[in-house]
């Protein structure tokens, strides 16, 4: 008997470009994986995951994800998130979800203010999440970055309250942090633990040919999750 | 109603645009000690209540115009002429 397959969508806005690249991997790694356009009231029916992706939604005019965050489908996408439903947000996708008020924190220009490309080493720091289950602590993982504003800030009394609470899930491994990052932090958890964004690229790290597997392990956690959810609501 | 309304990094917020600003003018031999880089929005209200507008764009800075996290805002209106 094969695995029954979840439904993940993938929320594409008018200057995503990434959308392709996560539902390519979230197909390979076991979801039915499905492009929904920004303009939609609803998510499918059905929906066990939400990816929100990497690109320059609405041109990151104003503040990056400032804009994409008031998308018809993202209603749907906080709604789903309030009820517990799993959501992950890369590079521009994390931006619109701090954007959003279901992340905490801000994402800055990098203090380079250069647009960074490149492989970086990650440390995870907790594998009991629905988006780490495939690592274990203290693993690190080697993904690629892309992007001219990730610096994440939070104020002193955040980071402590964040740091606490261990939802500073993804960390620059020392001395690799691309952007100047608060705390080398790469990748934040809600609260509830079922809303993750991160800043690199894992739908990028999935073949030995792209030159590391590692951001298999992250997705394949969601698939993961996101399988066990429909489970539990059969 | 005109409106303009100032958005800038707030204080101890890192600003690497305002850095580069103000290197850049230092290298132009300009004896400068700091430089911050916001944003300039300038509005046209449909209402000529100086209350009315203020208390609108107060809503307008938290909901969009500023991430009230890392950016402050300033509201100053001009009366149509």
């Amino acid at each position: 008997m094969s695995e029954p397959r979840p439904l993940i969508a993938v929320v594409v806005f008018p200057g995503s470009n990434d959308d392709r690249d996560a539902q390519q991997a979230l197909e390979r790694l076991g979801a039915d994986a499905v492009r929904v356009w920004h303009d939609e009231p609803a998510l499918p029916a059905g929906t066990a995951a939400v990816v929100l992706p990497g690109g320059f939604s609405y041109g990151d005019y104003l503040r990056c994800g400032a804009i994409a965050r008031f998308s018809p489908v993202m209603r749907a996408v906080t709604e789903f998130a309030e009820d517990g439903g799993l959501v992950l947000g890369i590079c521009n996708g994390f931006q619109i979800l701090t954007e959003a008020g279901l992340l905490p924190g801000a994402l800055r220009p990098n203090a380079s203010l250069a647009f960074v490309c490149r492989d970086v080493a990650l440390r995870v720091e907790r594998a009991d999440t629905p988006f780490t289950s495939r690592c274990h602590a203290d693993q690190e993982l080697t993904i690629a970055v892309k992007h001219g504003e990730g610096c994440w800030f939070a104020d002193a009394d955040l980071l402590a309250e964040l740091e606490a609470d261990g939802r500073l899930l993804l960390r620059y491994a020392e001395a690799e942090n691309p952007n100047g990052a608060v705390g080398d932090v790469a990748g934040v958890l809600n609260a509830a633990g079922n809303v993750f964004g991160l800043m690199p690229h894992p739908e990028h790290a999935v073949d030995p040919l792209l030159g590391s597997t590692d951001g298999a392990l992250i997705l394949g956690s969601l698939v993961d999750a996101a399988r066990l959810s429909i489970a539990v609501a059969v | 109603m005109r409106a303009t309304v100032v958005v800038r990094p707030k204080d101890g917020i890192l600003d690497p645009q305002g850095q580069a600003v103000e290197s850049s003018l230092r290298h132009l031999g300009f004896a400068v000690d700091s430089a911050r880089v916001g944003r300039v929005v300038e509005l046209d209200l449909d209402t000529e209540d100086a209350g009315d507008a203020r208390a609108q764009l107060e809503r307008m800075c938290e909901q969009l115009l500023a991430n009230p996290l890392i950016e402050s805002y300033e509201i100053a209106l001009q009366a149509d002429a």
